[in-house]
């Protein structure tokens, strides 16, 4: 027996014995790295071969310098013995002695410690709620928007008319979406899906769809001028509101029990839902379609945009029965945009503050202040606006586009600045409609396509502030 | 001019050790930045090795470090020193994450008899700053040190070595089934050094 195999065996096993005990400390040989307690143990030549390679960077162990005290004893031995050793077995005894001898060092350390970190601060960039909140200012952390649709849903025989209003989602989280002649209920709670009703060829089809603020019913634009109120709940109709229009009704906006109805012949009409004479006010001012229609957050005024390129601010206090001979009730007139208005927005956090998109040949969207009249601003969008929508809980607007993207763009208010530009429908972005939580969007096109957007934020965070928001308006409309 | 050249690339015991301590000092405040053991805006940059190099601005830490080279050129010099490990730990738990390990080989004779080794000044400085580069780019493969985290050095000499009042003996502080990467050297002539990172491997890796 040679020294080579002697000091291998009994390295081999003093080494079993320690991984019995502990588990191995770090040793200076990555050939060492040890898929330990499966093969090398079940495996004893792939130990024995590792074993031979690793002994000249091990570092540090103690069972080094026992083995070392233990072929030391035995070169001793030998070299007493006689000179009978083979030169490369002397080779290796030096080689072997060497290693072991330089292993044997002393590691040294400061006695003072570098001071620590202050506490609070993290390594990298990485985020720890706890020991991030002890910071004296916690930046605000960056919300993620996806790009992707969070859902889409197949919307087929939507009509494709820049001049309708198909979608609206109410406060009872139901979601209303006219397909043809068809209204149809989209449970955003639990995904159900049910059919409102189907109105017959002749009258229809929807031409607009709206939910009164109680979430519960729905009013209902015809292609024949007709208005139907239907109560969701147990899909009844509930009446017909006729004569008010000489034409389709494309837009209806809801200001507490008023319905305020805008036609093609241009005429805007507030009905009062529960009196038999409904029609009780007519604001003339359009020429052509009204398109757009929105009531303020405060319910005072009420926003109008036309296929005529005007968009108009009348006041509800400006309101009689019977109009005076003086048609001309508007408070403001703007004649700035260049196509059809019909993306109104106002803004949830500033009263009187108001967002509009224009047309095709426009691609404008404006910011008003309604007291004064003034343009606080004017963007070009390079694309066809097709609607627009205020996020409730931070200071963004975001707006939808035609061709040539179809895209949805989040802007930074009042900086204007790009947030995101959310792709995926194939044709115009016709009509969009927020979730009562004002976190999720959805969005109808012209390519028959219902897509879902988280773009709002998240739900769990954003609770508490819609809240607030709706609140003041609601106790007021009480006092009222 | 000839005996100018000449006289530079000349490199004596005690200028080697100069140029690893100082070497040292360097590494160990881009460690601590790239690796973020200190906040990013503790350090400030200066120019050094033909980059702009990170050193820290913190009293406490400067004076270690500055302590800390001015003792082990002091080892280089005698040729004691064998090894520098900076070691970054685990501030709650002390557990070892990562090791950096600066191997150093001296020649034996140039301290035993005082003679002096040929290199030019360039050539070293362009060693250095492959390393240099390999330290700040390293922060792409190690795993995250998502935990406030403290570091310490350790020094490696020879037995024969008395201790200095100010240091103690100290275990290995070594890691568990480490990963290794070995990064480049440099050669002083007299002094060479190898650097190798060994870190935790990711628990998740081994599955």
């Amino acid at each position: 027996m040679d020294a080579g195999s002697y000091t291998s065996v009994s390295s081999e096993k003093m080494r079993s014995r320690m991984r019995s005990r502990a588990p191995l400390r770090e040793v200076g040989s990555t050939v060492f790295i040890p898929p330990l307690r499966s093969s090398s143990l079940s495996n004893p030549l792939s130990r024995q071969s590792s074993a031979d390679r690793f002994i000249p960077d091990r570092s540090a162990m103690d069972f080094d310098y026992a083995l070392y005290a233990l072929t030391e004893s035995r070169k001793e031995k030998e070299n007493s013995s006689s000179a009978t050793a083979s030169p490369s077995k002397e080779a290796y005894r030096k080689l072997l002695a060497e290693t072991l001898l330089n292993n044997r060092t002393r590691i040294l350390a400061f006695k003072s410690k570098p001071p620590t970190p202050t506490d609070g601060f993290l390594s990298g960039s990485t985020s720890d709620p706890l020991t991030s909140s002890s910071h004296l200012t916690k930046p605000k952390q960056r919300r993620y928007i996806s790009q992707t649709a969070e859902r889409t849903l197949d919307a087929p025989d939507l009509v494709d008319d820049y001049y309708l209003n198909l979608l609206d989602w109410g406060s009872s989280n139901v979601l209303s979406i006219a397909l043809g002649n068809t209204v149809y209920l989209w449970n955003a709670s639990n995904g159900s899906t049910s059919e409102l009703v189907t109105i017959d060829e002749d009258v229809g089809p929807v031409t607009s769809v709206s939910w009164a603020p109680d979430g519960q019913h729905i009013a209902v634009g015809l292609n024949n001028s007709h208005i139907q109120l239907w109560d969701s709940t147990n899909s009844r109709l509930l009446r017909t509101l006729k004569g008010v229009h000489r034409s389709r009704v494309g837009s209806l906006a809801w200001n507490n029990n008023i319905l305020t109805t805008g036609g093609m012949d241009g005429k805007i009409v507030n009905n009062d839902v529960r009196i038999r004479s409904h029609a009780i006010q007519t604001y003339r001012g359009h020429t052509q379609e009204v398109c757009g229609l929105k009531w303020s957050g405060s319910g005072q005024q009420l926003a109008s945009g036309g296929n005529d390129n005007l968009l108009h601010i009348w006041d509800l206090s400006m309101s009689s029965s019977t109009p005076p001979p003086n048609q001309n009730q508007y408070v403001h007139r703007f004649e700035d945009h260049m196509a059809a208005v019909k993306a109104l927005a106002w803004c949830p956090f500033q009263s009187n503050l108001l967002a509009s998109g224009g047309g095709g040949s426009d691609r404008c969207i404006k910011f008003w202040n309604t007291h004064t009249g003034a343009c606080l601003n004017s963007i070009d969008t390079g694309s066809q606006v097709c609607s627009l929508l205020w996020n409730k809980n931070e200071r963004e607007l975001l707006s939808s586009h035609g061709f040539t993207q179809n895209q949805l763009t989040l802007w930074k208010y009042p900086s204007m600045v790009k947030m995101a530009e959310l792709t995926g429908h194939t044709s115009r972005v016709l009509f969009m409609a927020q979730s009562p939580d004002g976190c999720t969007v959805a969005s109808a096109a012209g390519d028959e396509t219902l897509r879902f957007w988280n773009v709002f934020g998240t739900p769990e965070v954003a609770k508490p502030v819609p809240k607030g928001n709706s609140v003041p308006f609601s106790s007021y409309n009480h006092i009222r | 001019m000839a005996s100018r050249t000449l006289s530079k690339d000349i490199i004596t015991l005690k200028g080697s050790a100069a140029i690893v301590s100082e070497f040292f000092g360097y590494a160990a405040n881009s460690i601590l930045y790239n690796r973020g053991v200190y906040p990013e805006e503790s350090f400030s940059k200066v120019k050094k090795y033909g980059l702009s190099m990170l050193l820290t601005q913190d009293e406490g830490v400067k004076s270690f470090i500055t302590s800390l080279t001015s003792q082990l050129s002091e080892w280089l010099e005698a040729g004691k020193l064998q090894r520098i490990v900076l070691v970054i730990m685990s501030k709650a738990t002390s557990e070892v994450l990562e090791r950096w390990n600066f191997n150093i080989e001296t020649d034996s004779e140039v301290v035993a008899k005082g003679v002096s080794r040929e290199k030019s000044d360039k050539e070293i400085m362009r060693e250095i700053q492959a390393i240099m580069r390999q330290i700040a780019s390293c922060i792409t493969y190690l795993p995250c040190l998502d935990e406030p985290c403290v570091f310490d050095v350790l020094a490696y000499t020879d037995k024969d070595v008395a201790v200095p009042f100010t240091w103690i003996e100290s275990d290995a502080k070594l890691i568990q089934n480490p990963q290794m990467v070995k990064l480049h050297s440099f050669d002083t002539k007299i002094h060479k050094v190898g650097t190798l990172v060994s870190y935790k491997n990711d628990e998740w890796d081994e599955q």
